[in-house]
Formats: structure tokens, C-alpha cells, sequence
């Protein structure tokens, strides 16, 4: 590749539009895959350069479902900003809850009943399980297994049941309040959380036989997508995706918020950084949520679930605070700037999706279209949350 | 010789695979033939907000109009009307004497409004093609006057549909929740 060619192929979309085809390097084809495609899995394009089955340059164009969140914070007041954070992931809506309800809490110094500590953690790992569930199954599907979204969803459906329990709600959560939650959670639900974990505990050798060790996702998996530790800290990658390269980093240990530093868990990792270990890593964390599930029903203490007298006007005294919790995706923030008023002055999320997005314009360039594909998968993308 | 191990492998895992899909095959069924069946969760399901009635008579809500729930919905779906009765009902607009201690130059020359005014409600409507559901009206409301219904089969085919008339709703429970089971033929 010619000097001037290499030149073209640097930059973003909005600095360098994809201009005509490199003449000298021969025929090349550029392709739409998006903004409506079954792969990107929500309103993402990505424009891919082509040299016959060969990528070229992937460049991702975000925005299509860009919804004003962070705007939205500024109009309207701190407790009526809670329905947005299950909308921002619709997946994890419960980790996004507690990175807002956190930081409100942080920056009010505001304590939380311990039962409410132990109430988010389980039902914030059930929600972990079913977002990396629904990952599971659609990846799959990217790759061409149909059955295993249907084994996905029989399982999501019980957690959704339980979730119903005690939110209300089966995909948008808007459970947890400023100094607690809003349900206490009852007889019924502990026992059903029982019951779950203890079947799901024998759902994923069943899943590891149906799909896990089948030769033909093993060809599409491994050694695809090679991501090194290096490039993953370049952008900022996070969650599953960090943790498959080798480098074990989550939240919940390095920087323990809630009741976390008093639970017994491992943080998976991976060895190679292909597709395959970011696929090890979330079944092993999803063993790894029920284990946190069980410990936190074992240890859950009696008691309110919210913090009494809380005014309804809330006021959070002037000042700015960050904090971020563990999603299904990554690292998940929340950056809040009070100056004493009814509303928020500024609300800046850092969604997890977008920093792991943004390595797959390196991931992708010289692989197969249909690696892309897997790749794309494997880096468990929600697009309303890069978005935001 | 690894090659061939590693094919046999291979063609080993599809076939667990195929077993566990086999055994899967004659299992009960999962899902819920809706209509001829329909979930048993609703218990736990929240539909579109409702009122509550008060304990003596079942027509009227128990809603004290407050306002707190108008107040703090964050997609301002609810919106209520009332008047005043009795003492204090031709004072004007009964909205403005909500804090009677507030003196504004327009009501400064009106006489002092009485303690406590009678309001009834005239109308309660939700605009639920706004509400997100997220239970903000029902947790700030004084009285527990607003509840969540149990109606999940709720269907419509133009925007009005949608914007509910509550008062009426209570009155005249058209969506009382209906036995589980197949629907009469009509």
C-alpha cells in the first residue's frame, strides 16, 4: 500500500468521508452495513471499504439514535431524571439506575439502609445475568445458530418474572430510589431467586454442551478479532471485553462500591483476547452472578429498604461527583454537576458501549466481512446506550 | 493423525449438541398460547395508574388534589380540573388558593379565603401514551389515593385511546380484570 493510500485510510468518517476508491490499490467496494442491518442489532452503521471479501476500513457512524439524555438531565429535576437511566441500556437498566442513584447518593452523603445495599446487588446481577443471556443468543444468532436465542429467553423469561416481582417492570427498571429502593422484596421473590439459581446452576453445563464446545462456533470464534491489552486500555475498553484480553479489571474490585468488598467472587479473564475468551468470560461471569446472588440471600439482613424521611423537593448541595458502577458492558458513569438548584447543571454518562465500539475500526480491519460480523458480536454492543 | 482427532472431536460436539436439542424436544411447552391461554403474573404487573376509591363510597376517588403527582411526573401525562363548593367556592379560581398565606397584587383586595375550601374533582385524565411507568406519582401521593392496574390487554388504535379519563374509569370500570380462560365467541 502506497504512502498516500495509507494516508486515506487514517482518520474518522467526520474528518475524512470515505472519498472515491483507491484507484492504485485496485477495485474496492464500499458497503452500508447498517443503519438497519440484523447484525448491528439496533440503528448502527458501519461503513465498510471492501477489497473483494476483505475489509479494508470499517468505519462505525454513530448517532442514529441519539435521544438527548445527558440534555435531558438539565430540564428536569433530580428524582424525575430516574425513568431515563432504564431507557439510556435497556439491557442492564438496573446498573445505570444505581451509577444515577449513586452518584445523587455520593453527592448528598446521603446513607443507605443496609437491606437496600443487599436488595441492589441481587437484583442488579439477576439483570446482569439477563442482558448477558440476550448477548448470548443474539450473538449466536449473528453467527447462524437459531436454537439458542429460544434457550436464552426460556431462561430471561424467569428472571423476568422474578424482576416483575419487586419492580413492576420486565425491561425498563425504574427501581431504585435516592437512599434505597422503592419495593421491599417479599417472600415469594426470595424463594423464586432460590429456585433459579439453582436450576440455572445446572442450565450452563447445558449450554456449554449445546453450543460452547461446538466445532463450528469454535471456527468462527476463535482467533478472531485479537484484541491486546494495549489496544484495549488505548480506548478505554471496559467490562468482558477488557477482562477477555487478560487485564482483570472490574468495578466491583477495583473500586468497590456498595456491599461488593464483603462478597466472594472472581473476575474471569481471558488469555488471547479473540472473540472466544469475551464469550468464556461472560459465561463464567454469569456462574460467577449467581454465586454473588446467593451470598447476598444469605446475608440479607432485616430492616427498611429506603432511608426514612427523605424529602420528595430534593436539593443536593452545590458541588460535582463521579460515580461508576459495573455493567454488563463495562464501566458505567455517572458525572453530575449540582449548583443548588431543583435540576441537575450538567449530567455527563460514560457509556461503556461507545469506548468499546470505537476499537472495532482497528479490530475489523483485514478480516473476513463475515469475521466482522463476529467481532461486532463479541463486543456485546447496545446501541441506544452508545448513543445515549 | 491430529488433524483427524481433532475433526472426530468436532463432529463428537455437534452431536451432544443435537442430543441436548433432542431431549429438549419433549419437554413441555414454555410458552403461552395467547388467546386461548393467557399468563398467570399479572398480579405483579403495572398497567396505567388508577384511582382508588375512597373507603365509604366506590365512586368517589380518594384523591385530595394535591397536585403532587401533576407535579412530579416527569412526562406531565397527569392532568386534573376541580372546583369549589360550599364556603369560599366564588372566590375565584380555586387553583390560586391553594396556599392561602401567598398574597399576590391580584388577590390582595379579595377578602381572606376561608381555612379549609371543599374541592371536588371534575376530572382525572393520564395521558398514557406519555407515562413511562416509573411509579413516581404512585409513591409521592399522600393518601394512596393512585394505584397501579393490573390491565395488560389494553389496545388501541388511534392516539385518543390512549389519553384516559381516570374519574370516569373508576366510575364505570370498564377494564374490571376479566376471568383467565378462552373468550366467549362474539
Amino acid at each position: 500500500m502506497s504512502q498516500d493510500a495509507n494516508a486515506r485510510l487514517t482518520g474518522d468518517f467526520y474528518t475524512a468521508p470515505f472519498g472515491p476508491r483507491i484507484e492504485e490499490e485496485g477495485d474496492t467496494l464500499i458497503l452500508n452495513m447498517g443503519p438497519q442491518h440484523p447484525a448491528t442489532h439496533g440503528v448502527l452503521r458501519v461503513i465498510v471499504e471492501l477489497d473483494g471479501e476483505y475489509i479494508r476500513r470499517a468505519e462505525p457512524v454513530l448517532g442514529y439514535i441519539h435521544r438527548m439524555h445527558e440534555k435531558m438531565g438539565e430540564v428536569k429535576s433530580w428524582v424525575q431524571y430516574l425513568p431515563n437511566m432504564g431507557r439510556v441500556d435497556y439491557l442492564h437498566a438496573l446498573a445505570w439506575n444505581w451509577a444515577y442513584v449513586g452518584a445523587v447518593e455520593k453527592l448528598m452523603g446521603l446513607a443507605v439502609p443496609p437491606r437496600a445495599e443487599y436488595i441492589r446487588v441481587i437484583t442488579c446481577e439477576l439483570n446482569r445475568i439477563n442482558s448477558h443471556l440476550l448477548w448470548w443468543g443474539a450473538y449466536l444468532l449473528d453467527l447462524g445458530a437459531f436454537t439458542p436465542i429460544v434457550y436464552a429467553f426460556a431462561d430471561r423469561e424467569r428472571i423476568m418474572d422474578l424482576l416483575q416481582m419487586v419492580t413492576g417492570s420486565r425491561l425498563t427498571y425504574c427501581y431504585y430510589r435516592f437512599g434505597g429502593v422503592s419495593a421491599d422484596l417479599g417472600d415469594e421473590f426470595i424463594r423464586g431467586t432460590h429456585e433459579f439459581v439453582a436450576d440455572f446452576r445446572k442450565r450452563l453445563p447445558m449450554y456449554r454442551g449445546l453450543v460452547t464446545d461446538n466445532m463450528i462456533l469454535r471456527g468462527r470464534c476463535e482467533e478472531i478479532g485479537v484484541l491486546s491489552p494495549e489496544t484495549a486500555r488505548r480506548y478505554g475498553a471496559t467490562g468482558p471485553v477488557l477482562r477477555g484480553s487478560g487485564v482483570a479489571y472490574d468495578v466491583r474490585r477495583a473500586e468497590p462500591y456498595s456491599v461488593y468488598d464483603r462478597l466472594d467472587f472472581t473476575v474471569p479473564t481471558g488469555r488471547n483476547g479473540d472473540a472466544m475468551d469475551r464469550y468464556e468470560v461472560r459465561m463464567e461471569e454469569m456462574n460467577q452472578c449467581l454465586r454473588i446472588i446467593e451470598q447476598a440471600l444469605e446475608a440479607l439482613p432485616d430492616g427498611a429498604h429506603i432511608a426514612p424521611d427523605l424529602s420528595e423537593r430534593l436539593l443536593p448541595p452545590k458541588g460535582e461527583v463521579y460515580f461508576a458502577v459495573e455493567g454488563a458492558r463495562g464501566k458505567i458513569g455517572v458525572y453530575l454537576l449540582s449548583d443548588g438548584g431543583p435540576t441537575p447543571y450538567r449530567v455527563k454518562l460514560r457509556a461503556p458501549g461507545f469506548s468499546n465500539l470505537s476499537l472495532f475500526a482497528e479490530l475489523a480491519q483485514g478480516t473476513l466481512l463475515a469475521d466482522a460480523v463476529s467481532i461486532l458480536g463479541s463486543l456485546d454492543l447496545v446501541i441506544p446506550e452508545i448513543d445515549r | 493423525m491430529k488433524r483427524l482427532f481433532k475433526t472426530l472431536q468436532g463432529l463428537w460436539s455437534l452431536a451432544v449438541g443435537l442430543k441436548i436439542t433432542g431431549v429438549e424436544l419433549f419437554k413441555p411447552w414454555l410458552t403461552v398460547h395467547y388467546p386461548r391461554q393467557e399468563v398467570d403474573n399479572l398480579a405483579t404487573f403495572r398497567g396505567h395508574i388508577e384511582l382508588v376509591p375512597a373507603a365509604d363510597d366506590p365512586q368517589t376517588p380518594r384523591c385530595i388534589m394535591c397536585w403532587k403527582c401533576v407535579e412530579i411526573c416527569p412526562s406531565r401525562c397527569i392532568s386534573l380540573r376541580l372546583h369549589a363548593v360550599g364556603e369560599g367556592a366564588e372566590a375565584g379560581d380555586p387553583g390560586l388558593l391553594l396556599a392561602p398565606e401567598l398574597k399576590s397584587p391580584y388577590s390582595a383586595h379579595l377578602p381572606p379565603p376561608p381555612d379549609k375550601i371543599e374541592r371536588v374533582l371534575d376530572s382525572y385524565r393520564l395521558n398514557y401514551s406519555l407515562c413511562s411507568l416509573c411509579g413516581l406519582c404512585v409513591q409521592s401521593c399522600p393518601v394512596e389515593a393512585i394505584r397501579f392496574s393490573r390491565n395488560a390487554y389494553l389496545v388501541g388504535t388511534t392516539r385518543q385511546d390512549f389519553d384516559l379519563d381516570l374519574l370516569a374509569r373508576l366510575r364505570n370500570p370498564v377494564d374490571a380484570p376479566r376471568p383467565p380462560g378462552p373468550r366467549p365467541p362474539t
